[in-house]
């Protein structure tokens, strides 16, 4: 059994199944958005559709999504290819330092977009 | 004429691997790839590579034949060459010990981390432990991996996380124990497989199905175990 503190769930089933719903909670929700930009919006009538809960927390959903969506698929990516194996002790640096990045990015994503649904 | 090119490298003399041209008469027969090492080790002997039963069964030399992984011994020329040229070089992948044989130790480590063994904690029969012919039907496909590290070293994630990552081959063996009716360390088993890499590093490249000699799919018997996994915690 291999250990890993960093990954999302410390596990892998867990981590692949948040993985697949999370993509579905974006596809969804992507296409919802696409489907409201393709019939036409102004101002006005995009004001009222956020005004409206379920949107609030579907947009919460999405989001929420995105940020785990990220994590998995960008910590496999560093898991891969920047390693002790790959590039000696520069590869730890570098791994935990792009970790650290991606954390701030998202954390800051996740609190920003909740200041915005909440907050006009 | 064939163009042969053998990659080379000997730890003691080279400073860095390098490739050796061959011009070959294959009197218009279509030979094996292995039998062309074979007259070109009887006129260079200090050509390196493994070989043993030379009829694909024991899996020793397995090699990367014009890109392509797969056994020198049933590997015809007329399958593989193009424009005239035969390019061999090591599995990729794995450290060089001399020319075409690679260190297979990381490849043995994963295999034995699945412990490949039959696991019964019930009381031993008389004679021998029975099973259903349809239950000996679900080993088929799996039982019949000779370890020859094709599809584990054409992985993109071995190559990453050879450390980390079962591989292919040792998975395709996992599933053959997780899969046989007499093994009860099912449990056991699947959580040693739980974490992010062993297993859940697969992202279905299907490199290994694509090179497999004995036309197994490692990448169906990972399918199964992430279903074991998946229906076990939820
Ligand atoms: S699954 Fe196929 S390619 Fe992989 S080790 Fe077994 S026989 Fe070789
Ligand atoms: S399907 Fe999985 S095991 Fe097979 S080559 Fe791709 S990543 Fe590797
Ligand atoms: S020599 Fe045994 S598999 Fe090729």
């Amino acid at each position: 059994m291999v250990t890993a503190v960093t990954s999302f769930g410390r596990s892998g089933t867990s981590d692949w199944l948040v993985q697949r719903v999370s993509g579905v909670i974006l596809l969804a929700y992507f296409l919802f958005i696409g489907w409201v930009v393709l019939t036409g919006v102004d101002y006005a009538s995009w004001k009222a559709l956020f005004a409206q809960t379920w949107v609030k927390v579907f947009s919460l959903m999405a989001l929420l999504s995105l940020a785990a969506h990220a994590w998995i698929g960008l910590w496999a990516v560093v898991t891969d290819y920047l390693t002790e194996r790959l590039m000696g002790t520069t590869g730890n640096v570098l791994r935990i330092s792009a970790q650290l990045v991606i954390a701030l990015v998202l954390f800051v994503y996740v609190v920003w977009g909740v200041q915005i649904l909440w907050g006009y | 004429m064939l163009q042969v090119s053998i990659y080379r490298y000997n730890p003691e003399t080279d400073q860095q691997p390098w490739m050796q041209d061959f011009q070959f008469d294959t009197e218009g027969k279509d030979l094996m790839v292995l039998d062309v090492l074979e007259q070109i080790k009887a006129q260079d002997s200090s050509v390196t590579y493994r070989r043993s039963c030379r009829e694909g069964v024991c899996g020793s030399d397995g090699l990367n034949i014009n890109g392509k992984n797969g056994l020198a011994c049933i590997t015809p020329l007329s399958e593989t060459v193009k424009n005239n040229k035969l390019v061999i070089r090591p599995l990729p992948g794995l450290p060089v010990i001399r020319d075409l044989v690679v260190d297979m130790s990381l490849f043995y480590a994963q295999y034995e981390k699945i412990q490949p063994y039959l696991q019964n904690n019930t009381p031993a029969p008389a004679i021998e432990r029975l099973q259903t012919p349809e239950d000996r039907a679900k080993l088929d496909g799996l039982y019949e991996c000779i370890l020859c590290a094709c599809c584990s070293t054409s992985c993109p994630s071995f190559w990453w996380n050879p450390d980390r990552f079962i591989g292919p081959a040792g998975l395709l063996q996992a599933y053959r124990f997780l899969a046989d009716s007499r093994d009860t360390a099912t449990d056991d088993r699947l959580s040693r497989l739980d974490d992010p890499f062993s297993v859940f590093r697969c992202h279905g490249i299907q490199n290994c199905v694509n090179v497999c000699p004995k036309g197994l799919n490692p990448t169906r018997a990972i399918g199964h175990i992430r279903t074991m996994l998946l229906t076990r915690a939820t």
